[in-house]
């Protein structure tokens, strides 16, 4: 296989594994974001953990292998953008630290002080990575002031207040309601009585939230935020160096791939219609559906960004030219084979014992339930 | 090049995230064993109480394995964010087994061990076994590919330097994967896990003994971590021998550090038992010498030399040379005006690139270096050999006294004699050592990993010139968060684990155990194995 090939592959291969972690921890994060407010007794509370608890370890992994991935596949990437965005990576570090402490420990004491404690960090856990990465996302729209030197070395310009500008927060508010979307279908699907209720209402409200700010995001990219074009491309076989090209900004540059290829707008409008479906349904009996519906909005919503910039990866708003692309941001030609073999052998594998695990703990969580499996439950 | 402040800063800030990381893994690693022994016996022998022993040991487990996910982010998110110019230049072949771990173990490690905890009632009972036969696999391999991908740092084969992309390129995966160092360590780093976890169950379950409490739970659990122990002693042990021998192979700045060997000493090399190197003066004072005994362990001979580290720095010397060659013809490659003769020099001494590299904290030209500031470069080339050779003889001498500890658990336990009066200063002994492995691993990744200082990847990239580009404060501001952040969840984690393993097997609920019986319950209940 050709090497300008296989760096298309890495790029859906990234993407996939993006989409994986959304689909899957996407609703241990929402499920962890809504706790506080969809349970509001220990046992309510206790029915939201439990209906991730058992899988959210290894859903987790997806995030885990995401970044693995990105390590071996886009080095570059991964240096320039988890040293630029330093205090925002940390930032969702520390939350996610929160997480598997905050399962396995808050039901280690009885204490309700204790257990309060650890709801909110559980919060903490879904709320701040949920946000970030959609900051994050919007400010790789924008473009992000980094240069590298001839030695490839790269520095960032910019500080961490200046992520949190008014487009990119609204990236994030994206992120946030459509995760938040998914975590109450996937309660949802999982409890009933008074949990499964104010699960349907904050799937109703946060699916709603979720398309309407994905509009308000897609028309400030069609409008305000430009978008960048390589003007003088090195050829796509290239080796992975970045300075052997130069782009542009320029005006509605993010929207020229849906012109060029008109079958890319399948992207948006899967996602909006899926939020809908998930809207529609909040209040309904087929759970299945509107989960189906909150994962087409996560798809949907992944694809578009991935769309609007392709080939970009990472633009760079300080030097242009130092933007990191799909052709000059990859690994070695061997490197991205061996990596596709690992991912052919392993992934069919992975989705199988996850596809099992489901199996197994498959069933509504019930606070009765609870009391009688207290050693095998959180 | 990055801010030397930068570059210390964000070394203490990996040494404390990973030395802390580091008190959960060994515990995981064996203990999922341990669990995988008892549960195996539970299904051949349906005897209850080794179910019960799966559980409750499986909920200190959990306790553990929770901080080890959590600390383990930060590792891999560390790489990128510390020491980015360290992840551009040899990203293409050390995220290959992170991705992998990730890919090919940690999917396997988390997802059953979320069904070890919550399937008890929803598989049978082989299905179960199954199950937590995955979590102690999957951690293990993890171990594996992690130790691949370190071991490549200490032992760089099968790549190449590139210098249109300016990195390290793969060039043979299998060299890397079955690269002698990775293989070695990861045995040894395993079994030390092993070891580890055995002395938990092993101390533990003295106390209860010591208080004659859950005594049948008790001495069952002793009996199997003392088997197990005794086992992975003796393998970290052999392996240990086998790791120095490969060190003295490929490594040998790191050897010779351990050692504090400063001038090569005609074959077979003495070892140096105890003594105060001193690295101003080169030399160890009040040195302590065993004849013969470094040159048979490091090189398995009589007659070959262990290279002293004066003669290392000579050799430094000469490749810093061969290096800035290097560096002078890369310079020309990267503008674009190489001709064959330059494209020669480069190919001829790229092998010493690294060197040349070293030369930069010096001279940040390179190719301008005086002889002095090669010099100077050529003294930085080894490690601080004091604490290189304190932590190894720490981690040794803890090696031993376990071997002594598991063979006189294993002899009592085979007695029968545990609960005789003369034996309680044993499971006293058994509870005070709980601590000592977890001692032994952080020496052990001391003498590893700053033994391979100056470098991040031996002899390829300096340290120096692996951090990122960040401001002091920044790495300021996030080392006191981890600080701070990681004492809060340790005194959570030890609280825990001291409640549970005070509670014992009566954490359970099951109304068998010590807590929720009545006194003479307990006394009836106590029947001496």
């Amino acid at each position: 296989m050709d090497y300008a090939t296989l760096k298309v592959i890495w790029w859906v291969l990234i993407g996939v594994l993006l989409i994986g972690f959304s689909l899957t921890d996407g609703f241990d994060m929402g499920a962890a974001v809504l706790l506080p407010f969809i349970g509001k007794t220990d046992a309510e509370r206790r029915v939201v953990i439990n209906t991730v608890g058992a899988t959210w370890e290894g859903n987790q992994v997806w995030l885990i292998t995401a970044g693995g991935a990105m390590f071996a596949a886009w080095p570059l990437v991964y240096a320039a953008s988890f040293s630029g965005f330093y205090f925002a990576m940390l930032l969702v570090l520390f939350a996610l630290f929160f997480r598997p402490v905050g399962f396995d420990y808050r039901g280690k004491r009885d204490n309700p002080k204790w257990r309060g404690a650890w709801d909110w960090a559980l919060f903490i856990g879904g709320f701040v990575p949920a946000l970030v990465f959609g900051v994050a996302f919007g400010n790789l729209l924008q473009g992000v002031p980094f240069q590298y030197d001839t030695d490839l070395r790269v520095t960032y310009y910019g500080s961490f207040w200046a992520l949190l500008n008014p487009f990119a927060l609204i990236c994030g508010l994206v992120s946030l309601t459509m995760l938040s979307a998914h975590g109450a279908a996937f309660v949802k699907l999982k409890s009933d009585g008074v949990v499964a209720q104010r699960a349907s209402k904050a799937l109703r409200l946060m699916a709603g939230l979720a398309v309407v700010l994905f509009v308000v995001a897609g028309g400030l990219v069609a409008t305000l935020i430009g978008g960048y074009a390589i003007t003088n491309a090195a050829p796509y076989d290239a080796v992975a160096n970045p300075l052997l090209k130069s782009v542009e900004p320029g005006a509605g540059l993010w929207i020229a791939n849906y012109v060029t290829y008109p079958w890319m707008a399948a992207a948006p409008i899967v996602g909006i219609l899926g939020g809908v479906i998930a809207f529609v349904l909040a209040g309904s009996r087929l759970e299945k559906t509107a989960f189906i519906g909150t994962s087409l909005l996560i798809v949907g919503v992944i694809l578009t960004a991935g769309f609007s910039m392709f080939p970009f990866i990472m633009p760079s708003s300080l030097d242009p030219r130092s933007s990191l692309t799909v052709w000059d941001a990859t690994s070695s030609k061997m490197t991205l084979e061996i990596m596709l073999v690992a991912v052919i052998i392993f992934l069919p594998i992975v989705l199988a014992y996850t596809t099992w695990a489901y199996r197994i703990m498959r069933g509504k969580v019930t606070v009765d339930a609870l009391d009688d499996k207290r050693n095998t439950m959180y | 090049m990055p801010i030397s402040e930068t570059v210390d800063l964000s070394r203490l800030q990996f040494a404390v995230t990973a030395l802390y990381h580091f008190l959960f893994v060994p515990l995981t690693l064996g203990l999922s064993w341990l669990l995988v022994i008892m549960e195996s016996v539970y299904v051949m022998t349906g005897k209850t109480i080794y179910k019960d022993m799966t559980q409750f040991w499986g909920k200190l487990f959990a306790i553990n394995f929770v901080m080890g996910v959590t600390t383990g982010l930060t590792m891999e998110f560390q790489f990128g964010t510390n020491w980015s110019y360290y992840s551009h230049y040899v990203g293409d072949i050390f995220g290959v087994p992170l991705a992998v771990e990730g890919l090919a173990a940690f999917f396997l490690e988390s997802t059953f061990v979320g069904l070890f905890f919550f399937g008890w009632n929803r598989m049978s009972k082989g299905g179960h076994l199954l199950t937590t036969f995955f979590v102690a696999l999957g951690s293990n391999l993890s171990a594996l590919w992690i130790l691949v991908a370190n071991g490549w740092m200490q032992n760089p084969v099968g790549a190449e330097f590139n210098y249109e992309t300016m990195r390290m390129e793969l060039s043979s995966l299998f060299q890397v994967i079955f690269n002698p160092v990775a293989q070695v360590k990861f045995v040894h780093t395993v079994s030390a896990g092993y070891v580890t976890a055995s002395m938990f169950v092993l101390g533990i379950s003295s106390w209860y003994l010591l208080r004659r409490r859950d005594v049948d739970f008790a001495l069952r659990s002793f009996a199997i971590a003392a088997g197990f122990g005794l086992a992975s002693t003796l393998c970290v042990i052999v392996l240990g021998d086998e790791s120095g021998y490969r060190t003295g192979e490929v490594q040998q700045v790191k050897l010779a550090a351990i050692e504090a060997e400063w001038d090569t000493a005609p074959a077979p090399a003495p070892f140096t038992l105890f003594g105060i190197p001193n690295q101003k003066e080169e030399r160890t004072d009040y040195a302590i010498q065993i004849p013969y005994l470094m040159g048979i362990i490091a090189t398995r001979s009589i007659d070959e030399p262990v290279i002293g580290l004066k003669d290392l720095m000579g050799r430094a010397e000469v490749r810093i040379q061969n290096g800035m060659l290097a560096y002078a013809a890369l310079q020309k490659l990267k503008e674009g005006n190489a001709d064959n003769a330059t494209r020669d020099v480069f190919e001829a001494h790229k092998g010493d690139l690294g060197y040349g590299l070293l030369v930069k904290q010096f001279a940040p030209n390179v190719v301008d270096a005086s002889p002095a500031q090669i010099k100077a470069a050529a003294k930085h080339s080894i490690p601080p050999v004091a604490p290189v050779f304190w932590s190894f003889r720490v981690m040794v001498g803890l090696g031993m006294l376990f071997l002594l500890t598991f063979v006189l658990a294993f002899w009592f336990c085979a007695q029968r004699s545990l609960l005789q009066d003369n034996r309680r200063w044993f499971l006293r002994w058994a509870v005070w050592a709980i601590p000592l492995p977890w001692l032994a691993a952080e020496f052990g990744w001391i003498v590893a990993e700053l033994g391979r200082q100056p470098w991040t990847i031996a002899e390829v990239l300096p340290t120096h010139l692996s951090a990122s580009s960040l401001a002091p404060g920044d790495v300021w501001l996030s080392l006191a968060g981890f600080v701070v952040f990681y004492t809060a969840l340790f005194i959570i984690e030890i609280t825990l684990m001291f409640k549970y393993a005070r509670l014992g097997p009566s954490s359970l609920q099951t109304g068998r155990y010590f807590h929720e019986q009545g006194a003479a319950a307990v006394a009836s209940g106590n029947r001496v194995a």
